[in-house]
């Protein structure tokens, strides 16, 4: 694992370091102090540490949120996969132009029972991110998608998608194949899939690349990932004409996971291990699976036709609008209030 | 020296402020540049065509009403869902305030959103109709934009009817953020919806037709047809001229090419398409 560090991490890891230093010196017995003060010393520090993580990660910005959503040491949909379900076996292409190693998909068993995991899935080093084009599905990785899907629906088997993409590829290549109708088809036919649906955005949910493999009875997201209609950067560039000013868009957006939250787009945000989840990604595994399970056994008792109406609700009532009174002149007024 | 002479033939004004819908054709007074031929044409040919050209059938964009005037039957439009406004959620602001921008636009365009929905007959038969105005923030899909799109199959599953969209769109609408987005979910299960009573929906793809409207209910027609020339995809040419630092080749994005990769039913001119829209619903209806 590298060293990466955000900027704003640097104070705590730098703290961290010189504990496992004292730590090191202490187990080692090279130190000059008497045992006891050491011990004190790492107990102080240790308090500092937590007081500090803390203080951090009290106030984040938006834009810190973005950061670490995109800490390449944070889990990705396979970390997830190893770590929540057993039994999984990977399931390729699309039957009709390639595999899209950018969204991945299989079945696995959660707790014994049969599930239908796929996600988009980022690359760790510079070669294997070019192989996943960073997290970027092409047309062939939603035809995928949308080919597990039917068949998990048709096997009787929940379907579980794990989010996390800056968006959807934008290239020649993609667009000759047809990115649009991939991800339309994709939102459409999940819309009516009889089977529960539930999505997660685990670090990056960027615009309909992310929504492809988002229509769902349940929406959760990781305390620190994000879910816009825009990424910040490609916001900045249209609003500001100036693709730095991420930050600036960031706030603007209300893209955190917390903001979708309080606008009523997600049913539950997931704790992240204290630091984020690339500090301890069993802890926030976990915290997943567990809500995982209890989001799949309530959706259970719906039954094929009450899913795809208990979904149909969900995104029925989402866009605020205002609408004057209806005239008692129109009848098709009446019929639809 | 000849061009010297032609341009003597008109005096030149200074262009007014145009809505983004004028954009293709650069209009100085009485006269058009047409951006196809480059040839200098009479504004009243234009507009007697259908805003199409007659040297080179460049196709202009057509105002909404136009358009709806063009494909139904004369007097048959009941417009719906009329008086739907934004609550901008969000307070957006950039430069300007989102709700500032939306009068500005209502006052520029004529229209108070970028999307017009109702009723009406084509060809003596019953249709659930809608229409982008790309003059309206650049036809940009906020939640009444959304929840128009989602009434129009809505309407088209109660009254077991034809359904009728023409797209001319940027995608979804920045100043709505993560509600914008959640518009595509909406339209596309309520098009599930609809499949249900087995009529069809006809998407007809004008220029431009792109991001979250391309990539939901645009690209999902039982039959999908574009004008010519239409610029039509995902991602926008700028967008991705940036992502592999390359020029785009020639047609990319055009409704010519989408037919050529096989994305798209046909190409239909303006002149014929309310007469292909006829026949088609008498086909599948």
């Amino acid at each position: 694992m590298s060293t990466y560090a955000l900027e704003f991490e640097k104070p705590l890891l730098e703290l961290e370091q010189k504990l496992a230093e004292l730590k090191r010196s202490a187990a080692t017995g090279t130190a000059l102090e008497p045992g006891d003060t050491l011990d004190s010393e790492i107990r102080r520090l240790e308090k500092r540490c937590a007081k500090l993580q803390q203080e951090i990660f009290a106030e984040l910005s938006r834009w810190q949120v973005v950061q670490l959503s995109r800490h390449p040491n944070r889990p990705y949909t396979l970390d997830y996969v190893q770590r929540i379900f057993t039994d999984w076996i990977e399931l390729h292409g699309d039957r009709a132009f390639a595999d899209d190693p950018a969204l991945v998909g299989g079945f696995a068993r959660l707790d014994g029972e049969p599930v239908m995991v796929l996600g988009q899935q980022k690359g760790r080093s510079t070669k294997e991110n070019i192989l996943r084009s960073f997290g970027m599905p092409r047309p062939e990785g939603y035809r995928k998608a949308l080919r597990l899907m039917k068949l998990a629906e048709r096997f009787d088997r929940p379907v579980i998608a794990f989010i996390d993409t800056p968006g959807a590829y934008p290239g020649i290549d993609a667009e000759e194949r047809g990115q649009s109708e991939a991800i339309a088809v994709c939102l459409e036919e999940m819309a009516g899939l009889e089977v529960p649906i539930i999505s997660v955005v685990i670090g990056e949910g960027g615009s309909g690349g992310a929504l492809a493999i988002g229509v769902c009875n349940r929406l959760l997201m990781l305390q620190y990932s994000w879910y816009s209609v825009i990424s910040p950067e490609s916001c900045a560039a249209i609003l500001y004409r100036d693709s730095s000013k991420g930050e600036k868009a960031a706030e603007a957006l209300r893209l955190t996971a917390r903001d979708a939250y309080e606008m009523g787009i997600v049913e539950e945000l997931i704790e992240e291990s204290p630091g984020g989840a690339h500090r301890d990604p069993a802890v926030t595994a976990q915290n997943l699976g567990l809500a995982l399970r209890r989001h799949l056994r309530e959706l259970r008792d719906l039954g094929p036709k009450g899913l795809v109406d208990d979904r149909y609700a969900k995104f029925r009532k989402l866009g605020p609008v205002t609408e004057p009174r209806p005239e008692p002149a129109s009848p098709l007024r009446r019929e639809t209030d | 020296m000849l061009r010297n002479g032609a341009m003597a033939w008109y005096h030149k004004v200074p262009a007014p402020k145009l809505p983004p819908e004028a954009r293709k054709s650069r209009m100085e007074g009485l006269w058009i540049k047409c951006d196809g031929c480059s040839e200098i044409i009479y504004k009243q040919d234009v507009e007697k065509n259908l805003e199409v050209c007659p040297r080179c059938d460049e196709h202009f964009p057509l105002p909404v009403r136009r358009r709806l005037d063009l494909v139904l039957d004369p007097g048959t439009f009941d417009e719906c869902d009329l008086g739907l406004e934004t609550t901008d959620p969000l307070e957006f602001s950039d430069s300007k305030k989102y709700k500032d921008r939306v009068k500005a636009s209502a006052r520029a365009s004529g229209e108070n959103e970028a999307f017009v929905s109702g009723l009406g007959r084509l060809a003596g038969r019953e249709v659930s109709i809608g229409a982008f105005h790309y003059g309206f923030m650049g036809g940009s899909m906020g939640s009444v934009v959304g929840e128009k799109v989602t009434r129009v199959f809505e309407r088209a599953t109660e009254r077991r009817i034809p359904a009728i969209v023409f797209s001319a769109s940027g995608g979804a609408r920045m100043q709505e953020a993560i509600f914008s987005l959640m518009q595509m979910a909406k339209s596309a299960a309520a098009l599930a919806r609809f499949r249900r009573v087995r009529q069809p929906y006809i998407s007809v793809l004008l220029d431009p037709t792109t991001g979250g409207v391309s990539a939901s209910f645009a690209f999902l027609g039982d039959i999908i047809l574009a004008e010519p020339k239409a610029l039509i995809g995902f991602a926008g040419p700028r967008v991705i001229e940036q992502t592999i630092r390359q020029k785009l080749p020639e047609g990319f994005q055009r409704s010519e090419f989408l037919l050529q990769h096989g994305m798209i039913d046909a190409i239909v001119p303006r002149r014929e398409l309310r007469d292909r829209l006829s026949q088609i619903l008498g086909l599948l209806g």
